[in-house]
């Protein structure tokens, strides 16, 4: 069955802003001593010392669409950029640290308006042509123009303005922002320096946008990552190559990458993923289900499997809180009336069976929610939000208090009808190309039949179920995921503010509809200039608070990280942040080196 | 030549097997959609006569399942505990036939669940749902066939009887939707259809799909018959004695056509029994909880279910004997038509 990833949003992309920490000043890139070898000014990585050779293989969902760090808003893209691409200030994933990357160190100004980066010196892009603070002013102006459509664009946008960049020397850059941003020097996480020797005329001429597809030839195409570009074969396979000037060093003084070529697969479907891997055909899976990471840890030999722990995937049903009139949906308008009713919802909450679900649906592999941080996301969850067990009691007693009364039906079974008389019924949306989903909401089924309510699952395709949800508007209820690329709270602001567009609920709303919304807008927007992450914290545990007493989003389960990976593959530490395995491509290698090489 | 089989033993067969189907209340142990979420994906139950002692008991057993520590889907028999199953047992309700309500059943066991077939995803019957999943797909061939054999019967008499322009159109339309991709249109059909159907809807929906694809063949073979049939003595004495269209084709020609449509009806009901699972196999036919053969075989779509759990097979094989059944008439059908032809044409022969 194929999977498609949780609802992702433009909003989340990359803006990678973790574990904003108390401390406004900057930090030192911790533990990592600068060599200088030649003058070249190398970061160097602790861990396992790798040796150098062979062709790491990988399967992805599709092709990229593109490898232009700009445009790219799919998560696929995402991740082939990621081992291309890399940006001043990089977040690790394993630690979820800021760390210094193409900057060897920063400053922030004690009114936190000004930070201060120096680049490292005698760096290269991969096609050799060296890299200066001019790039990085091109860089900034290209993801600040308004015609490029930038997907990162919001993010550099601070207090309605844009950040501006001024070059100090070859080396050294201030960046200029118009408010104190609560995400610190997390900002810089995931933009991408390009390369203005090469962009530059493109720029100009206004194709910037549609540039860097994969079928790019590799010398119109150079970056600042792992890996650069060799070959593509359509419907194939996207090939990538050691970058040999790139940055960073192992303890010894050995430049990074150890593998030579890095070789995504496009493989359409999780399962087909799960028979190449099996087979040997490549030898990193991500993003396995807990029914097919069974099916290869049963059969284990020559794999190492790894439950990385809860990610940052919620997912949860929500109802349609629309204001519709009778005439624009008059068979969605009138059950409305009990959407909106709060202890409708929170009855609904207590009667599901979140423990069924992680058993069911993700074989233990998960954690049941009722807020939307996950505890993978141990820096931002509020442990104050209660997890009351199932009570269908309690459900019965809160419809009870909202006006619901239960009658027998012909056939024996005791129904719920509402006030006016009404049979409770409606339907609940579904992905039908997500097998896990589609059982929660069978579950749910069972779960609601027995308190009266008739409950009919609708599989939907998924294109088609987002257009009903954020455009026609024209269902009863559903259940989706939405999953962060980051622990931050920001890359949710979409989804918390009611003029978002990802406020799945009644998205894109003039005015906040309800006071509790209001409530919602009013601490999300002051945590984004909030100084420091106790404040910001605070914010924002009184965010999830209110989503827990009204329950617009009655929050399910979140799926763990569960990947896969040859037992010869050595540095394999998995996170639970994306690209769960990839993150640290550049130190992953082969432990019988030459064997592969030579495959 | 071979006496031809006589098609009784095959009509005994579907007979006692569509019995078995229609009372699935009282065959199948338990509702087919109870779930039972601490026993998901239960592999089949033994029944014992001999207990772990070497003792016999007159009275079947079995060992329940007990999950094996720290796994999620692997099971192993407690033999502390061994269960006695009861015949004729009181446990769900249910209504026989859609009418009688009753509790009664075939058998059961009061202190575990027994699950001959093993249970699915979510701690349901298999062996229930494949009964009543029976019920779905059996009723949808047999109301899909008779749909189609009543337009294809009309269809033929009309276009067979009439000749000329009008027969032409008939079978020109007919050859329209013999050409006709059916499972894309299908798809196509089932899309502009509105999104959420009761399960009842769905099923009748599903019945006048299939029920309208296939009426062409009938249609064709009908006719063939008829313009045999209309030129025979017979007819044209009672047409020259004044016999109005209707009552030819009432007392005279339909009767002609009753070994094909009998025929076909063997050989389309379990065309589209086929068809009712491919499409609730592909996930347009019954929704959820409701089982039918089709959806049943659903979960298979699934690489981890089709490796690890393998009597979610069953209810692929659960169709063998109706279809055996199905087709073994047919041919004894055939026979016995092409018999009587013969026999027919030598007492022609004669006079």
């Amino acid at each position: 069955m194929r999977k498609e990833q949780p609802f992702s949003r433009r909003r989340c992309i990359s803006l990678s802003l973790l574990l904003a920490c108390a401390s406004t000043c900057s930090l030192p890139a911790k533990g990592l001593p600068q060599q200088a070898t030649a003058k070249e000014e190398f970061l160097t990585l602790p861990g396992e010392i790798g040796r150098s050779g062979g062709r790491l293989v990988v399967s992805l969902r599709a092709e990229p669409k593109t490898l232009n760090p700009l445009t790219a808003a799919d998560t696929i893209s995402r991740e082939v950029i990621a081992a291309m691409q890399a940006d001043l200030i990089h977040i690790n994933r394993s630690t979820q640290l800021t760390e210094s990357a193409l900057a060897k160190s920063w400053k922030i100004s004690s009114d936190g308006l000004q930070y201060t980066l120096t680049l490292r010196q005698g760096l290269r892009f991969s096609d050799g042509h060296p890299l200066d603070a001019d790039d990085v002013l091109f860089t900034f102006h290209v993801y600040l123009d308004e015609n490029i459509h930038a997907t990162q664009r919001d993010l550099l946008i601070v207090g309605g303005k844009p950040i501006t960049v001024r070059k100090v020397d070859a080396q050294t850059l201030v960046f200029q922002l118009a408010r104190p941003y609560g995400v610190e020097e997390r900002l810089f996480d995931g933009i991408a320096i390009l390369p203005r020797h090469l962009l530059e005329k493109p720029y100009q001429e206004g194709k910037l946008g549609q540039l860097w597809t994969p079928s790019t030839p590799p010398n119109e195409w150079a970056g600042l990552g792992p890996f650069r570009l060799k070959e593509y074969v359509a419907g194939q396979k996207l090939v990538l190559e050691r970058n040999p000037y790139y940055w960073k060093s192992d303890t010894k003084g050995n430049r990074l990458p150890y593998l030579d070529e890095l070789v995504f697969l496009f493989v359409p479907s999780a399962d087909a993923q799960v028979l190449r891997f099996q087979s040997g055909e490549t030898d990193i899976i991500t993003r396995l289900g807990a029914d097919n990471f069974s099916v290869l840890s049963r059969q284990q030999r020559a794999f190492t499997m790894a439950d990385a722990g809860p990610g940052l995937e919620f997912n949860f049903l929500f109802f349609n809180l629309n204001d519709l009139g009778e005439k624009s949906a008059p068979e969605v308008a009138p059950k409305q009336k009990w959407f909106r009713e709060v202890k409708f919802r929170q009855a609904i909450s207590a009667a599901v069976d979140r423990d069924a679900i992680v058993r069911l649906v993700y074989q233990g592999r998960g954690a049941a929610l009722w807020g939307p941080v996950t505890p993978g996301d141990r820096r931002w969850i509020d442990a104050s939000i209660p997890h009351p067990p199932r009570s269908l009691e309690r459900a019965r007693a809160l419809l009870k208090e909202a006006g619901f009364s239960w009658s027998t039906s012909p056939d024996g079974g005791s129904v719920l009808i509402d006030s006016d008389g009404k049979l409770v019924e409606f339907s609940i949306l579904t992905s039908s190309s997500n097998a896990d989903r589609a059982k929660m909401a069978t579950l749910l089924q069972d779960d609601l039949k027995q308190l009266g309510m008739h409950v009919q699952v609708v599989p939907l395709e998924f294109r088609s179920l987002i257009d009903r949800v954020t455009q026609t508007r024209q269902y009863d209820a559903c259940i989706l995921g939405l999953a962060s690329f980051d622990t931050d709270p920001n890359p949710n602001l979409n989804v918390w503010l009611s003029s978002g567009g990802t406020h799945l609920w009644n998205p894109s709303q003039s005015h906040p509809a309800t006071s509790w919304e209001a409530e919602i807008d009013r601490a999300m927007e002051r945590q984004l200039s909030a100084p420091g992450y106790e404040q910001r914290k605070k914010l924002y545990d009184r965010v999830q608070e209110i989503l827990a007493e009204y329950q617009p989003m009655i929050f399910l389960a979140s799926p763990d990280i569960l990947v896969g990976a040859k037992n010869s593959i050595a540095n394999f530490h998995p996170v639970v942040l994306e690209p769960y395995v990839l993150w640290n491509v550049e130190q992953l290698y082969f432990r019988n080196g030459a064997e592969n090489a030579s495959r | 030549m071979t006496r031809p089989r006589k098609p009784t033993r095959w009509l005994i067969v579907l007979v006692v097997l569509h019995c078995v189907v229609a009372g699935a209340g009282f065959f199948a142990p338990y509702d087919p959609v109870a779930q039972d979420r601490e026993r998901t994906y239960l592999p089949p139950m033994h029944i014992h006569m001999v207990d772990t002692h070497g003792h016999f008991h007159l009275r079947p057993f079995f060992y329940p399942l007990r999950l094996r520590e720290g796994s999620f889907d692997q099971y192993q028999e407690d033999a502390s505990a061994p269960s006695p199953l009861h015949f004729f047992t009181r446990g769900a309700s249910y209504r026989l036939l859609g009418f009688v309500p009753s509790h009664l059943h075939l058998f059961g066991a009061t202190d575990a669940r027994i699950c001959l077939l093993g249970s699915d995803a979510y701690g349901r019957d298999q062996l229930s749902r494949i009964l009543y999943g029976g019920q779905v797909s059996l009723l949808a061939g047999l109301l899909g066939a008779g749909i189609t054999l009543f337009l294809g019967a009309l269809i033929g008499l009309a276009a067979g009887y009439y000749s000329g322009w009008r027969d032409e159109l008939l079978m020109r339309t007919a050859e329209l939707f013999l050409a006709l991709p059916w499972l894309y249109l299908l798809f196509a059909l089932r899309a502009f259809l509105p999104l959420s159907v009761s399960p009842l809807e769905a099923f009748l929906l599903v019945v006048v799909v299939i029920g309208m694809v296939g009426w062409a063949r009938p249609a064709r073979l009908v006719r063939g018959v008829v313009l045999s049939v209309k030129e025979r003595d017979f007819v044209r004495a009672a047409r020259g004695f004044g016999a109005s269209d209707f009552y030819l084709l009432r007392r005279h020609i339909l009767p002609e056509t009753g070994s094909v449509l009998l025929t076909q009806a063997a050989i389309l009901v379990p065309q589209f029994v086929l068809a009712e699972m491919t499409l609730s196999f592909l996930g347009l036919g019954v929704p959820e909880p409701m089982s039918s053969w089709g959806n049943l075989l659903a979960t298979l779509q699934q690489y981890s279910v089709l490796v690890s759990y393998w009597w979610m097979y069953l209810p692929a094989l659960a169709i063998v004997p109706f279809f055996l059944g199905y087709l073994g008439l047919a041919s004894a059908l055939q026979e016995r038509a092409g018999a009587y032809n013969l026999n027919e044409k030598k007492s022609w022969n004669q006079t």
